[in-house]
């Protein structure tokens, strides 16, 4: 009884922090269109263009720089709302 | 949404959603996607370097994210995982030549189509022999565990008695993996595993994934969930590698990449998470559809004469 009512609350919380993380997401998507892909467009468009090397190195930079950050982000919100446990 | 990259207008929520699917895949089953996310670019009008350029860079976000996750569960080596990028790479150059090869011969169409049919089939075949005999032999032996999350990272597989076989195969250097259980293995026979993966990579494209996942856990014997996060580490690498390659012939848009990456990001953390709520032989069972899926699009290409 109290083991099915512990996992009970693990799923429901387990269930808000992916809601607070959708929101998180959805936030940083909406910005990330109107902010980041506007103003780096076309400077990134110009390296494919005329600097195709640099252009490689900071495609590399780029992907992995969102990924570790968007990563480090979610996990201290899990954190955060979980009482510091990140699993 | 304009990419001016690639010249072409996409919906962005098309990419996320796409980004996120893959994700989920990933980060469960430690493949890096492509045979879904190539066709889907295509679909929405993408140039097929493009869509093979502009995948691999959203590959390398969606596994660094992954990998972190089974980092934070214990479930990646990264000794096995550095040795790996050594054969991946050089793997990856010889399957590019013998691309390479088959174009300057003319038949390079035929030749890759049935060879990745032969091997997704085969691949799927033996996962379904293999974890269906494993889960038999569970249950005879003993009652399943019911409560969720406490899936057992122990592995077990019908094939451990090969697998034990190939670790002892002594051909200097022996080296330890103390992070996936293994005492002492050949550091050749790692780095043809990995050459194996590698050669598939720059022969039929993409991280390889399907192929290298069951090899690190029937060769190596590296336990499922291990092996899943060792793979996505792994991939990080040749990925990467790919990426700059691809790039440096224009063939990546970063804008696409990291609006895929945005929904990707999501799945990746799904897909890490849920792999502790199943054993390996329930994990290798639910893999056996994607070779497959991978199979299907060959057939339909051949068929149809249309690139998906």
């Amino acid at each position: 009884m109290a083991r099915a009512s512990v996992t009970k609350k693990e799923k429901t919380n387990t269930l808000k922090a992916f809601l607070v993380e959708l929101a998180v997401y959805a936030v940083f998507v909406t910005a990330y269109f109107f902010l980041v892909l506007h103003y780096l467009s076309g400077w990134l468009q110009d390296l494919h263009l005329n600097h195709v090397r640099i252009y490689a190195m900071v495609t590399i930079i780029l992907i992995i720089g969102q990924a570790v950050f968007l990563e480090s982000v979610t996990t201290w919100l899990l954190r955060l709302l979980r009482g510091g446990r990140s699993e | 949404m304009f990419f001016p990259i690639s010249d072409s207008h996409i919906s962005p929520i098309y990419l996320a959603i796409v980004g996120f699917i893959i994700g989920v895949l990933g980060g469960f089953f430690g493949v890096g996607g492509s045979f879904i996310a190539g066709p889907a670019l295509r679909a929405v009008g993408l140039d097929w370097n493009f869509a093979v350029g502009t995948d691999l860079a959203h590959i390398v976000g969606k596994s660094v994210v992954a990998a972190k996750r089974h980092r934070a569960l214990g479930n990646v080596d990264l000794k096995l995982g550095l040795i790996m990028a050594v054969g991946t790479m050089g793997g990856a150059e010889v399957g590019a030549q013998l691309i390479q090869m088959l174009k300057r011969a003319g038949n390079v169409n035929s030749v890759v189509s049935l060879v990745s049919i032969a091997i997704y089939v085969s691949i799927s075949s033996f996962m379904i022999w293999e974890a269906w005999r494993t889960l038999q032999y569970q249950k005879k032996r003993r009652p399943r565990t019911k409560v969720p999350g406490t899936a057992s990272k122990q592995d077990e597989s019908s094939f451990s008695h090969r697998t034990k076989a190939i670790q002892s195969i002594k051909i200097w250097p022996m080296v330890a993996l103390p992070a996936s259980g293994v005492q002492a293995i050949s550091l050749w026979i790692i780095i043809l595993v990995s050459f194996v993966g590698g050669l598939f990579s720059g022969f039929l494209g993409g991280g390889a994934g399907y192929i290298r996942m069951p090899m690190l856990v029937y060769v190596l014997g590296i336990p499922t969930h291990l092996a899943v996060g060792t793979d996505l580490f792994e991939i990080i690498i040749s990925a990467s590698y790919g990426t700059f390659s691809h790039a440096v012939k224009g063939n990546v848009d970063i804008l696409i990449a990291l609006v895929m990456h945005t929904g990707a990001a999501i799945g990746a953390q799904i897909g890490a998470i849920s792999t502790q709520y199943f054993a390996g032989p329930k994990i290798r069972l639910a893999f056996v559809p994607l070779p497959l899926i991978g199979a299907a699009i060959v057939i339909y290409t051949l068929v149809t004469g249309h690139k998906l």
